[in-house]
C-alpha cells in the first residue's frame, strides 16, 4: 500500500531521456515477451515429450478450437486496457447461441440469425456500459449482474442442449478449407471461423494502435482523470468499449455455435476467466494503460496449447486444469505487480 | 444494532431511517405474494412429539443460514473496499474436504464429524489467508485475487473428490442441517450465534471502526496509525472461514458434495445480501443487521420462485434485476433525480470509479 502514497516521480526527467526510453519499452513488453517465451517453450517441450505438436494438423486445430477464445480475448483487451473488466462474456455466449440455434431451427434466415446473435451481445455490452458510465457502478459488479441476467434468461429459454440442424447454413462457417495438402492427415486447414478471428484481430490492432479512439482507450487506462481533463471523449469511449466487448462475445457465440452445433444454458461457464487469463498472460496490465492485442492472441494460444498438452499427457487429471490456469494467471499478475513497482522506482 | 435502546417508539423511528427498511418491505411483499397464492403459507405447525416447528417460514430460516454466513463475511470484506468472489468455491472446498474425510473414515462417529469440521474450516482459513496476504502484503486488487481463488478453489474441490460427487453418512454431521434445537433448525441457531459473536467482536471492540476507517479513507487510516495488513488478512480469513461454515451447512443437508454445484454463484448471493442491507460497495460503513436481513430476503426470493413454479435455474435473472435496481438507487444520478433540492445545494460530484 506504500505505493499509493508515493507520488510518481516526475515523468521523463529531461537529462536522462535515453535511459528512460531504453528501460521503458523493456518493462512494458516484458510480460508479452514472457508469454511468447512460454508459448515457444511449451511447443518445444510438447514436441520433445509427446511428439506431433509442431505439425500442420495440430497447429491448425489449435487455431480452429480457440477461434472463439481469441475473439473473446480481443474484446476483453479493450476493456482491461481502460482498467475495467467484463465478466459477462461467457453468459452472453450462452444466451446468444441458445437464441441463435432456436431461431435457426424454427426457420429464420441464417443471416438475420447471425446478425441478431451479434446484436444480443451488443445489447448486454451497452447495458453494462450505461450502468458503469452513467450510474457509477463498479465495472465488475455491473458485468457480474449482466452475467447473471444473461445466464438466467438463457435458463428460462431452455435447460436442455439445443441442437443446430445438420443442414443449417450457419454450420458452413466451420467447414474446413485445405490450404496446404500435407502427407496423410497432416494438412494445414483453416475454417471461416479462423478467418473471422484473424480479421477481428487485425481490425482491433489497427483501431488500438492507429486511431484516435485507440489512443483514447490507452489514455483512459493510464489515468481517467487526466484523459477527461485533456478533453478526450471519455464517456463515449468507455461506453464503446463495453459495447465492443459484448459485440465480440456475440460474434464468439456465432463462431462457437457453428463449430459445435449445440447450444445450452450452461455453455461458456468460466470462459470469462479464460479470456481474462489470456489477456493478462498476453501482457496487458490489469490496471489498464499498457498492453497489446497481439499479446492477448498469444495468451489465448498458450491456454489452448496447455489444454492440448494436458490431454496428451494424460497423467494430470482434467479437473486440475482450472488450478493450473489460476496458477498461471496468478504468476502473471504478480509479474505485472513487480514490473509496475519497478517502473515507479525508476 | 448500535442504536441505544431508548424506548420502542424511538427504535421504530431509527429503524425506518435505516437503508434496509426497503429490504424489509420487499421481504413482506414477497411473503404477501406467497400468501395470495396459498393462504396457509405462513402457517407454522408444531410437532406434538418432538416439539419441532415446521412450515414455510422455518424452511426460509433454514435456507437463509448459509447465505447469512457468507453475507456477514462479505460485509466486512466490502467494508475494507475489497470483494471476495471466492466464497462459493471455498464452500465447495469445505464441503468436499468434510465429505471426503467422513467417507474415508466411514465410522459415522462424533469424532470423525468433529474432525471433518475442523479440517474443512482449517483449509478454508488457509485459503482465506492466501487471499489476505495477496491483497494486503503483495497489494494485488481484491477482485482479481479472489477471482483466481474462485477458479482455483473450484478446481481444488474437484481434485479433492477426483471430480466425483462424494457422499458420506454421519448422523452427527447430518444433525447440523436437519436437526432442531428448541424447535428451531440447528443451522439457523448456529448461524445466529455466529452472527451475534461476529457482531459483538466488531462492534464492542475498535475492530469495526478500524475496518470502516480503511474503507472510508485508507490513507487517513494509515496516518492515524491503523495498520491495514493485519486487518485485511483478518477479514479475508474470517470471510473464508464463514464460507467454510456455509459449505458445511449446505452439504450436511444432503450429505453429498456436488463439486460443480455446491456454492455455485453464492458469491452473487452474498454480494446481493450485503448491498440490499445498505452497505455501499465503495466500502466504509457497514451494517451486519442489514446483511442478515438481505440474506433472509434472498432465501425468501429463492423459495418464492420455486413456490410460484418458475424454473429455479432462472433465479439468477431475478437476482440480477434486483442488484441492478439497488445499484441504480445507490447512484448519485438517480438520487439527484429523486431529490431536486440536494441536486441544487451540492454540486453533483463525479466519483472516480475504482475497481
Amino acid at each position: 500500500m506504500t505505493s499509493v502514497i508515493e507520488r510518481p516521480s516526475a515523468p521523463q526527467s529531461p537529462h536522462t531521456p535515453s535511459l528512460v526510453n531504453r528501460l521503458k519499452p523493456n518493462l512494458e513488453t516484458l510480460p508479452t515477451l514472457a508469454a511468447i517465451v512460454i508459448f515457444v517453450g511449451m511447443i518445444i517441450y510438447g514436441e520433445i515429450a509427446y511428439g506431433r505438436i509442431l505439425q500442420f494438423s495440430t497447429l491448425s486445430n489449435l487455431f480452429i478450437n480457440n477461434a472463439y477464445l481469441i475473439i473473446l480475448a480481443v474484446g476483453l483487451t479493450f476493456v482491461i486496457l481502460t482498467g475495467g473488466v467484463d465478466l459477462s462474456v461467457g453468459a452472453i455466449i450462452a444466451i446468444s447461441s441458445l437464441v441463435g440455434v432456436m431461431l435457426a431451427n424454427s426457420g429464420w434466415n441464417p443471416f438475420v440469425v447471425i446478425v441478431l446473435m451479434i446484436l444480443i451481445g451488443s445489447a448486454f455490452g451497452a447495458a453494462s456500459g450505461i450502468l458503469i458510465q452513467y450510474f457509477n457502478v463498479q465495472p465488475f459488479i455491473a458485468t457480474l449482474a449482466m452475467m447473471f441476467l444473461a445466464r438466467g434468461l438463457a435458463s428460462m429459454l431452455s435447460t436442455t442442449p439445443e441442437r443446430l440442424a445438420d443442414e443449417s447454413p450457419i454450420r458452413t462457417l466451420s467447414t474446413e478449407i485445405k490450404v496446404i495438402d500435407g502427407p496423410k492427415i497432416n494438412d494445414l486447414v483453416t475454417t471461416p471461423n479462423v478467418i473471422i478471428a484473424a480479421v477481428v484481430v487485425i481490425i482491433a490492432f489497427y483501431v488500438l494502435h492507429k486511431t484516435r479512439f485507440g489512443r483514447t482507450v490507452y489514455a483512459i487506462g493510464g489515468s481517467e482523470q487526466s484523459a477527461t481533463l485533456m478533453g478526450l471523449p471519455v464517456v463515449r469511449t468507455k461506453l464503446a468499449i463495453y459495447i465492443i466487448s459484448g459485440t465480440l462475445a456475440g460474434l464468439a457465440a456465432v463462431v462457437y455455435t457453428s463449430k459445435l452445433g449445440i447450444a445450452q444454458n450452461i455453455t461458456g461457464v468460466g470462459w470469462e476467466l479464460d479470456a481474462i487469463a489470456a489477456v493478462i498472460i498476453g501482457g496487458t496490465l490489469l490496471t489498464g494503460g499498457a498492453g497489446f492485442v497481439l499479446g492477448s492472441v498469444i495468451g489465448a494460444l498458450v491456454l489452448g496449447l496447455m489444454n492440448v498438452l494436458i490431454t496428451r499427457d494424460g497423467s494430470i487429471p482434467p479437473e486440475a486444469t482450472t488450478i493450473i490456469t489460476g496458477a498461471i494467471l496468478l504468476v502473471f499478475v504478480l509479474l505485472q505487480r513487480l514490473v509496475v513497482s519497478r517502473k515507479r522506482k525508476t | 444494532m448500535s442504536n441505544p435502546p431508548s424506548g420502542a417508539a424511538s427504535f421504530v423511528k431509527t429503524s425506518v431511517k435505516q437503508p434496509y427498511i426497503w429490504a424489509i418491505a420487499a421481504l413482506v411483499l414477497l411473503l404477501i405474494i406467497n400468501l395470495i397464492k396459498d393462504p396457509s403459507y405462513l402457517g407454522i405447525s408444531v410437532n406434538a412429539v418432538t416439539g419441532d416447528l415446521s412450515g414455510n417460514l422455518i424452511d426460509i430460516l433454514r435456507a437463509s443460514a448459509p447465505i447469512m454466513m457468507i453475507a456477514v463475511g462479505m460485509t466486512l470484506v466490502i467494508a475494507t473496499r475489497g470483494i471476495d468472489l471466492s466464497v462459493g468455491s471455498v464452500m465447495a472446498v469445505s464441503g468436499a474436504v468434510s465429505m471426503e474425510f467422513m467417507h474415508d473414515a466411514g465410522d459415522g462417529s462424533l469424532g470423525s464429524a468433529l474432525m471433518a469440521i475442523a479440517l474443512a474450516l482449517g483449509i478454508s482459513a488457509f485459503l482465506g489467508l492466501i487471499n489476505g496476504v495477496l491483497v494486503s502484503i503483495v497489494g494485488l486488487q481484491p477482485f482479481i485475487t479472489t477471482l483466481i481463488m474462485m477458479l482455483a478453489g473450484r478446481g481444488l474441490a474437484k481434485v479433492i473428490t477426483s471430480g466425483q460427487n462424494t457422499s458420506a453418512s454421519n448422523e452427527f454431521f447430518r444433525w447440523i442441517a436437519n436437526g432442531t434445537v428448541l424447535g428451531f433448525p440447528v443451522v439457523f441457531v448456529i448461524g445466529a450465534v455466529i452472527v451475534a459473536l461476529v457482531a459483538l467482536l466488531v462492534r464492542r471492540s475498535a475492530l469495526g471502526l478500524m475496518i470502516e476507517s480503511i474503507g472510508i479513507n485508507p490513507k487517513a487510516a494509515r496516518m492515524a496509525g491503523i495498520r491495514p495488513v493485519g486487518l485485511l488478512i483478518f477479514v479475508y480469513i474470517l470471510s473464508a472461514v464463514l464460507a467454510g461454515v456455509a459449505g458445511i451447512f449446505s452439504t450436511a443437508s444432503v450429505m453429498t458434495v456436488e463439486v460443480a454445484k455446491t456454492g455455485f454463484s453464492s458469491e452473487m448471493d452474498a454480494i446481493l445480501a450485503v448491498v440490499i442491507g445498505g452497505t455501499s460497495l465503495a466500502g466504509g460503513k457497514f451494517s451486519l443487521t442489514g446483511s442478515v436481513i438481505g440474506a433472509l430476503l434472498i432465501a425468501t426470493l429463492d423459495k418464492t420462485i420455486v413456490f410460484l413454479a418458475i424454473p429455479s435455474s432462472a433465479t439468477p435473472a431475478f437476482k440480477a434485476i434486483v442488484i441492478v435496481a439497488i445499484c441504480l438507487l445507490q447512484s448519485q444520478r438517480v438520487r439527484a433525480l429523486f431529490s431536486q433540492r440536494r441536486a441544487r445545494t451540492s454540486t453533483p460530484r463525479k466519483e472516480a470509479v475504482s475497481a
